[in-house]
């Protein structure tokens, strides 16, 4: 595309397309680095384009669904309060709308399915959507006036069982087995994260949210008039903090166990969390990436600008400045920059998708807002082309600076010294190609240094991603297996007298019957205060033991309360304090009550006390409100049959399926991103190795083949250059393994929460994987960087002067 | 040429039948050789003489085994290595061949001792490094790095690398090309005083006629044929020589 004229226009116009023709030449010749760095710098990007977009479209598409079925802002339970009181409430400041509901938990029994089903019922208005919390119909149609036994199911309760409208199953309600009919599927915005209760992840076959009539369950349950669970709605700007306060004081004679912001909503709190690891994500993943980028693109660089020196000298020769130097290099890194944003912008917008898709699919939106910003796009270039840039300053500076003459003589020759090491007995004990190897290493410590942070960084991203098993397995090790000797935990609709446990022991199957009780509670310490709940629980527990995630078994006392670790941290609680217990149902005794012992827990942040002591507070006496249960498998159909018949029975939690569940759903989410990052650790390490051992070979080029034509072959050759690539990698792998732990350990720390907390484990199988995996991606660019050294062409090597 | 090959009585130690060299660069073929017989005798000391293009690096590259002939045979002593694959030529240049370059391309981050070092490591009956430097002269800068030391000293450690394995053949291309008058004649002297001392067979490509004078006989090459073979009546000291 010639312009005619345009060498008399400007009298760069020539020479600077003669640049620019240059530039594309060096491109093409080095495309193998260039596409080394593409790949690294593309990975970061993908990751940042990946984890914002998948951020931005699942607050946005939570907000929206949020918004679209009025999901409440505020929720709270009682045990029974009138409808009148709704009036009330309508009163306090901040208030926009109330929605007055039944909650209860059935035992259902579903045709097929021979283990016991808890049902999640919740009241809706016949015939209409509830005020709050309103339902995304998927199927069929809500229930309608006059027909108490319909119901409509939550899609992936559904959805597991293959039921449709026109299907029905028995529920045990109030002790009264009931047939209910399937007249629609539905998904709602408070259940996005079901999980039932005792239950670590959501299992759609064994717990399921279900929407009856109103008057069917007020039927149903003697709520004749009354409610027993609320959901509010705010207007702007209200603090529901406040809100809250107020209702826990209307609610307290009612049995209120205490309200709670949308913010400590279960199924939400699990939403905002995820969104929340995507942030983190989004921050640490691409610093690694575009740090290593700008590392490399330093390397290439300088190594280019060496062998471009007499050019160099020649475009100032010929009158370029040298801003126009420097600006022909800076053009070259944004060019490899480029090449790798391009490819990160495809990759984290595909990633995105994917991801998103995942979590949608997780969580089952009506709706999905995926349109990625432009903006995020932008921030991913942005960012990484300053990245590559800022690694590539000092070359680009050297370049432009070089004065002429001397550009325009070859370099002196690299100067070595006898240092230390260089000079020492033990190097002196050394062949000469390992001395040449030590020296190399010696002389540029910081180019080696470096060269094994990347290769570190690779084996630290491998080791971050699987390190999440680990910790998994743990908890699930230590919560299921050590902790809980139970198959299963019973939770009855009532407090229950001591004969009940009696009943149980003599069910077919049950091997053992421990009884356990619970009560939501406030704690107070000072000014610290937490909402949560105390467990009680027999003098040496059998089943139910608490387990200390250091593994032991803690004795409980029988006075006193023996508290999580966690829980005395948020109260700055230790061993011998006081604290202040309120609790928030039956006759709602407060209490002031020492702290005997701690024990580090995972999960929850539970309190224990012994459950004499427990009901002699509640002022009670012998009662439980669940049973933990030891069975003979063989006996189990028998047993299962009477759970579901026997009216007590609230909710049935089997051990086994719940750590299957949690498998499942850990196999399906965790196993993609473990995948996307074995590719980016690759990535990784190979972008580094490649490059390295590349311009080893290009400064090195002459030397090696001078050896060759001393008559050291192919093999003796390589292991001089490879060598040295080997060492820098052997000290990379363990560095690795220490980087790996520290951002296993950044990335569990920042996942901590009240519901749960994540124990850095890294068993020695994950090491050597990420090892392994970085071995291999290193030893695929030695392969291929081999491959070249054995087309080594010794005379043109050795006719030119460097 | 064939009568003085006649009356030679000593035995050859290398020689090159019918050699061509034919380099495909781009739309041109460039015949480098055009079909050559060379033969080294063993002991002698033969100076190539011919300008730049001529093929006289070439032709030592292909006697010296870092690159094949198109056409043609290469004989060392008795064994036959133009067919040799790659780790034939390796073993031969191993073994049997020293090379010095224009260029000395020394291994910067070795010294000058560890550089002679490289070679006799790998060689079956090496001579000690230091005796090797002492013998081109450099026997009191053992342990300096090739940036410590000037461009004829730097020739010389290539020199002493090259003859530390005692090789049988002793191959310099344009020894002295990088080199000012003075310190090319010490670098001629360590050649001359390599071939007097350990009776190594070598050859050396120029395109300076000087250096012809210190040869037993001189080849001059053009045009990628021998024009010419004669040999010197008496040889001139390497130290007699200015240019």
């Amino acid at each position: 595309m010639e312009v005619e004229g345009a060498a008399h226009r400007t009298p760069w116009g020539d020479p600077v397309r003669a640049l620019n023709k240059k530039l594309v030449r060096n491109l093409w010749k080095l495309r193998g680095q260039v596409l080394a760095i593409a790949i690294v710098i593309a990975s970061g990007v993908a990751v940042l384009v990946m984890s914002l977009s998948a951020l931005q479209a699942l607050t946005e598409t939570t907000e929206a669904y949020y918004e679209r079925q009025r999901f409440g802002e505020v929720f709270a339970s009682v045990k029974r309060a009138p409808q009148r009181l709704i009036e009330q409430i309508r009163t306090i400041p901040g208030v926009r709308s109330v929605d007055h509901r039944i909650k209860y938990l059935a035992t259902l029994s579903i045709e097929g399915f021979e283990e016991p089903v808890i049902g999640q019922l919740v009241s809706i208005p016949e015939g209409a959507q509830p005020k709050l919390n309103q339902l995304v119909l998927r199927e069929g149609r809500l229930v309608s006036p006059g027909h108490p036994d319909e119901v409509v199911l939550s899609e992936p309760f559904a959805d597991a069982h293959g039921m449709q409208p026109g299907d029905s199953f028995q529920a045990l309600m109030n002790s009264n087995l009931r047939t209910l009919t399937v007249v629609g599927v539905a998904l709602s915005p408070e259940y996005v994260y079901t999980i039932g209760p005792g239950a670590l992840m959501p299992d759609d076959h064994r717990f399921g949210v279900m929407w009856i009539g109103r008057e069917a369950l007020e039927a149903a349950y003697d709520l004749d008039g009354a409610f027993n669970d609320l959901s509010l709605g705010l207007l702007h700007g209200t603090n529901p903090q406040d809100v809250i306060e107020r209702l826990d004081q209307l609610l307290e004679r009612y049995g209120g166990t205490g309200a709670i912001p949308r913010a400590e909503q279960i199924s939400n709190w699990f939403l905002m969390n995820e969104i929340e690891m995507q942030k983190t994500m989004s921050t640490i993943l691409p610093t690694i990436f575009l740090a290593v980028a700008a590392f490399l693109s330093n390397m290439v660089l300088g190594r280019l600008i060496a062998t471009d020196r007499s050019e160099i000298g020649l475009m100032k020769a010929f009158g370029y400045s040298n801003r126009q130097v420097g600006w022909h290099y800076a053009k070259l890194v944004m060019a490899m920059a480029g090449v790798g944003i391009i490819l990160g912008w495809a990759a984290g917008a595909w990633l995105g998708r994917v991801n998103t898709e995942i979590y949608a699919e997780f969580y089952r939106f009506p709706l999905l807002i995926f349109r990625p910003d432009p903006g995020v796009f932008a921030i991913g270039a942005m960012v990484s082309l300053i990245a590559a840039l800022a690694g590539s300053l000092g070359a680009v500076r050297r370049a432009a600076n070089l004065p002429p003459a001397e550009a325009m003589m070859p370099p002196a020759p690299p100067l070595y010294r006898k240092t230390r090491i260089s000079g020492s007995r033990f190097i002196l004990w050394l062949d000469q190609p390992t001395r040449i190897i030590l020296r190399q290493i010696v002389r540029a410590p910081f180019k080696a240094l470096f060269t094994s942070i990347g290769i570190a960084c690779s084996v630290a991203v491998m080791i971050m991603a699987l390190q999440w098993l680990d910790s998994i397995e743990k908890i699930v090790d230590v919560f299921f297996h050590d902790a809980q000797r139970q198959d299963m935990m019973v939770g009855l609709v009532e407090t229950q007298s001591d004969t009940t446990l009696l009943e149980f022991r003599r069910m077919p199957g049950v091997l053992a019957a421990e009884p356990m009780r619970a009560a939501s509670v406030e704690f107070h310490a000072g000014t610290r205060t937490h909402r949560g709940a105390i467990e009680g629980i027999p003098d040496d527990p059998q089943l139910q033991r608490v387990y200390d995630a250091g593994g032991r078994v803690v004795q409980l006392p029988p006075e006193g309360l023996l508290l999580s670790t966690a829980l005395a941290e948020k109260l700055n609680l230790d061993i011998g304090d006081r604290v202040q217990v309120d609790v928030l149902e039956g006759r709602r005794p407060k209490r002031t009550i020492p702290v005997v012992d701690l024990y580090e827990t995972y999960i929850g942040m539970t309190a224990y006390m012994n459950i004499d002591a427990f009901n002699r507070m509640m002022g009670e006496r012998g009662s439980l409100e669940y049973v933990t249960l030891l069975v003979d498998d063989s006996r189990l159909p028998a047993l299962y049959k009477e759970l579901k018949a026997l009216p007590k029975v609230a909710a049935v939690t089997l051990k086994d399926a719940a750590v299957r569940e949690f498998n499942k759903t850990m196999a399906e989410t965790i196993l993609i991103y473990i995948s996307f990052f074995a590719a980016f650790a690759c990535a990784l390490g190979f972008g580094v190795v490649y490059n390295s051992t590349r311009i080893a070979l290009s400064e090195r080029g002459r030397e090696l083949a001078t050896l060759r034509v001393l008559g050291f072959h192919r093999g003796e050759i390589s292991y001089i250059l490879l060598g040295e690539a080997g060492l820098l990698i052997l000290v990379g792998l363990p560095l690795g393994v220490l980087t790996g732990a520290g951002l296993g350990w950044f990335m569990t720390s920042a996942m901590d929460s009240e519901l749960y907390r994540i124990p850095l484990v890294i068993k020695a199988s994950t090491n050597a994987i990420a090892v392994l995996v970085t071995l291999a991606a290193t030893l695929l660019s030695a392969a291929v960087v081999r491959n070249r050294l054995d087309h080594l062409d010794l005379i043109a090597v050795l006719k030119t002067r460097e | 040429m064939s009568p003085s090959i006649k009356a030679e009585q000593q035995s050859i130690t290398l020689e090159g039948r019918s050699l061509t060299k034919t380099y495909h660069t781009g739309a041109v073929d460039v015949h480098a050789l055009r079909g050559v017989d060379i033969s080294l005798y063993e002991g002698e000391l033969v100076v190539l003489l011919g300008p730049s293009g001529s093929g006289k690096s070439t032709l030592l590259n292909i006697l010296g085994g870092l690159d094949s002939p198109s056409s043609g045979r290469v004989r060392f002593r008795d064994t036959e290595i133009t067919d040799g694959d790659e780790s034939v030529l390796t073993h031969y240049r191993r073994f049997h061949v020293g090379f010095v370059f224009q260029f000395y391309n020394l291994i910067p981050s070795l010294t000058a001792s560890e550089n002679v070092s490289l070679v006799t490591e790998i060689a079956t009956d090496p001579m000690d490094p230091a005796e090797a430097l002492t013998l081109v002269g450099l026997g009191e800068r053992l342990g300096h790095f090739p940036a410590q030391l000037s461009g004829g000293e730097q020739q010389r450690v290539a020199i002493a690398r090259a003859i530390a394995k005692r090789p049988d053949v002793l191959l310099c291309d344009e020894p002295t090309g990088a080199l000012d008058s003075e310190t090319g004649i010490l670098v001629l002297e360590a050649i001359e005083r390599v071939n007097r001392e350990l009776g190594t067979t070598t050859a050396v490509i120029t395109h300076n006629t000087v250096i012809g004078e210190m040869a037993d006989r001189v080849i001059h090459f053009g045009d990628g044929h021998v024009v010419s073979s004669e040999r010197n009546a008496t040889r001139r000291a390497a130290g007699e020589l200015s240019w």
